[in-house]
């Protein structure tokens, strides 16, 4: 089943980040729709609209592959369903 | 395409999870054991068993998938159940520790952090099943990890058993002495209510009403780290601001429990029940009510304004709440447990707040006198007019209040009880040493108000 998924990507700006966040994301066939980045003060924020597959990449191991980049880019990652953000703030 | 969501409520959202210790605090299934009854209690202990087991059985692996889709904790997963008493009454049984094991055995295998429902409603009176349940409580609670017990000793529409509470602040001292091992643990497991809610997600006090279906998903949502941290930004601004602010914040936090309650029914495959519009603290530090107290300009909680500070949180965590969901239920509002909040502790430690004023805070906010170490030569007397005072106070504003009293044994003010994990530590407090025996003792039922008469 087609899903709608909310990447971000938090930590200090450094070379390679959304290579590294992109190079994971292409290996487990998962789309990135849109892009937005901010850089406050070396501080880097990037948030990702994704789609992917449930059958062939479930949310659960992306995050898990997502971890192993995040440790080596030293930043933090997060996989969650649009849903949350959707359901947070609207009625 | 465009990013539907904007990117700024997309920060708002991981830092109220990854900063501010958002989660769903409960997720808890309410099970009917109205098809459990047997004459025969080997045949009633497997029906119970049965029923809850079978259940149950995907709840753990439905609210970790979750929440792993949604990246957000679900920290506890609980099962409450129809009023033991009820269910046990027509069986052979002559006590009922052996259901609380049952109880305990299904927890443990289901990896289900508390199961609520060793209950009894005796507001008016009792049957020899209630009799029978109360004889229990103190072994089953020393004798098991994960059953709660709860007993609803007055209503706005009976009043006050006084015979109940006087009893039941036997079986808080007997638990305690029973649990003295352990700072007397197993009163933590106990609670004494007025205008019990039946579809409560949250322990002690939970377990499913006769009105309920026969399974329901209640949940139980949390953040007080979250208006806090929101309060603490705008330091300046005027108390109808103060309020809006909480207001905004509660809705969040509600959809939440919102989402996961409708998504895990569905995966279950069982009715949706209630949100609980709770702001349930932790012992993890930030994560407290009394710091949003403080955050509002209060040294320290329990300070003159105290009440006022609460109330105004209270409603406005109900206000937020309510345009969040259709179905709020169980006890909805803010929680002042002692021992599950670490600036309650620090207000209790530093003399700022005692019994009395928790007294006054809860005629304004949900729950009741909750999670209190008294000394542990506190008499039952005593304990039973604590009780009565706070039934009291439930009772004329028709609302729900718990008692759940630790009288430490061993321990005097100035000591500290040790629970562990979410239940926390606290400092004794001290109790008011003058008598209420003479009162306590005459037993009988104080009427209900003149306000329940409404009909």
């Amino acid at each position: 089943m087609k899903r709608r998924a909310i990447v971000t990507v938090l930590g200090m700006d450094r070379v390679g980040i959304v290579a590294g966040v992109s190079r994971v994301l292409a290996e487990n066939s998962v789309n990135i729709e849109d892009i937005s980045q901010t850089i406050m003060q070396d501080f880097f924020t990037m948030i990702m609209l994704v789609t992917l597959d449930e059958d062939i990449t479930p949310i659960a191991g992306l995050q898990d592959k997502l971890n192993e980049v995040a440790d080596e880019l030293g930043v933090k990652i997060t996989v969650q369903h649009e849903d949350i953000f959707r359901y947070m703030h609207r009625l | 395409m465009p990013m539907l969501i904007n990117p700024e409520e997309i920060r708002e959202t991981i830092e109220m999870i990854q900063e501010q210790r958002l989660d769903i605090r409960a997720v808890t299934m309410g099970i009917s054991l109205r098809d459990c009854s047997d004459e025969n209690g080997d045949k009633l202990l497997g029906n119970i068993y049965r029923k809850v087991t079978e259940s149950a059985k995907d709840l753990v692996k439905v609210a970790e998938s979750l929440q792993e889709k949604y990246g957000i904790p679900i920290v506890n997963k609980r099962i409450s159940i129809s009023p033991v008493s009820a269910i046990a009454e027509s069986s052979d049984l002559e006590d009922y520790v052996p259901i609380a094991t049952v109880l305990d055995k299904a927890a443990k295998e289901l990896s289900i952090d508390f199961i609520g429902g060793f209950t009894a409603l005796i507001q008016k009176g009792e049957t020899p099943g209630d009799r029978k349940l109360i004889n229990s409580i103190p072994r089953a609670l020393a004798e098991t990890d994960r059953v709660c017990s709860s007993v609803n000793v007055a209503s706005s529409k009976a009043g006050i058993n006084m015979d109940a509470v006087l009893e039941m602040a036997g079986v808080i001292k007997e638990t305690a002495e029973l649990t003295k091992d352990k700072d007397g643990i197993g009163c933590a497991k106990l609670v004494v209510f007025a205008n019990i809610p039946e579809d409560n997600p949250f322990m002690a006090g939970a377990y499913h009403g006769f009105g309920e279906a026969d399974r329901v998903i209640n949940v139980g949502i949390s953040g007080p780290g979250v208006v806090r941290a929101t309060l603490e930004r705008y330091p300046d601004v005027d108390l109808m601001q103060v309020a809006e602010i909480i207001k905004r914040t509660a809705f969040k936090i509600t959809r939440m429990g919102e989402l996961i309650g409708r998504e895990s029914a569905a995966l279950l495959g069982v009715k949706p029940g209630v949100v609980d519009l709770s702001l349930a603290p932790t012992p993890t530090p930030g994560d407290s009510v009394a710091k949003i107290l403080e955050a509002m300009g209060l040294e320290k909680c329990g300070a003159p304004g105290t009440t006022a500070a609460l109330a105004l949180l209270n409603d406005a965590v109900k206000k937020g709440g309510a345009m969040a969901t259709s179905s709020t239920g169980g006890l909805s509002g803010a929680f002042i447990p002692v021992s599950e909040d670490l600036g309650m502790i620090e207000a209790a430690e530093a003399g700022a707040l005692s019994i009395e004023k928790l007294e006054a805070m809860t005629a304004v906010c949900s729950v009741g006198l909750d999670m209190v170490v008294i000394p542990g030569d506190t008499s039952v007397e005593t304990i039973a007019g604590i009780i009565a005072d706070e039934m009291a106070i439930a009772v004329v504003n028709h609302k729900a209040a718990g008692v759940r009293l630790i009288p430490s044994p061993g321990k005097g003010k100035g000591d500290r009880a040790f629970f562990g994990d979410l239940l926390g530590f606290a400092p004794v407090m001290a109790v008011n040493p003058f008598s209420c025996a003479n009162f306590v003792r005459r037993g009988g039922r104080i009427p209900a108000p003149l306000t329940s008469l409404n009909n």
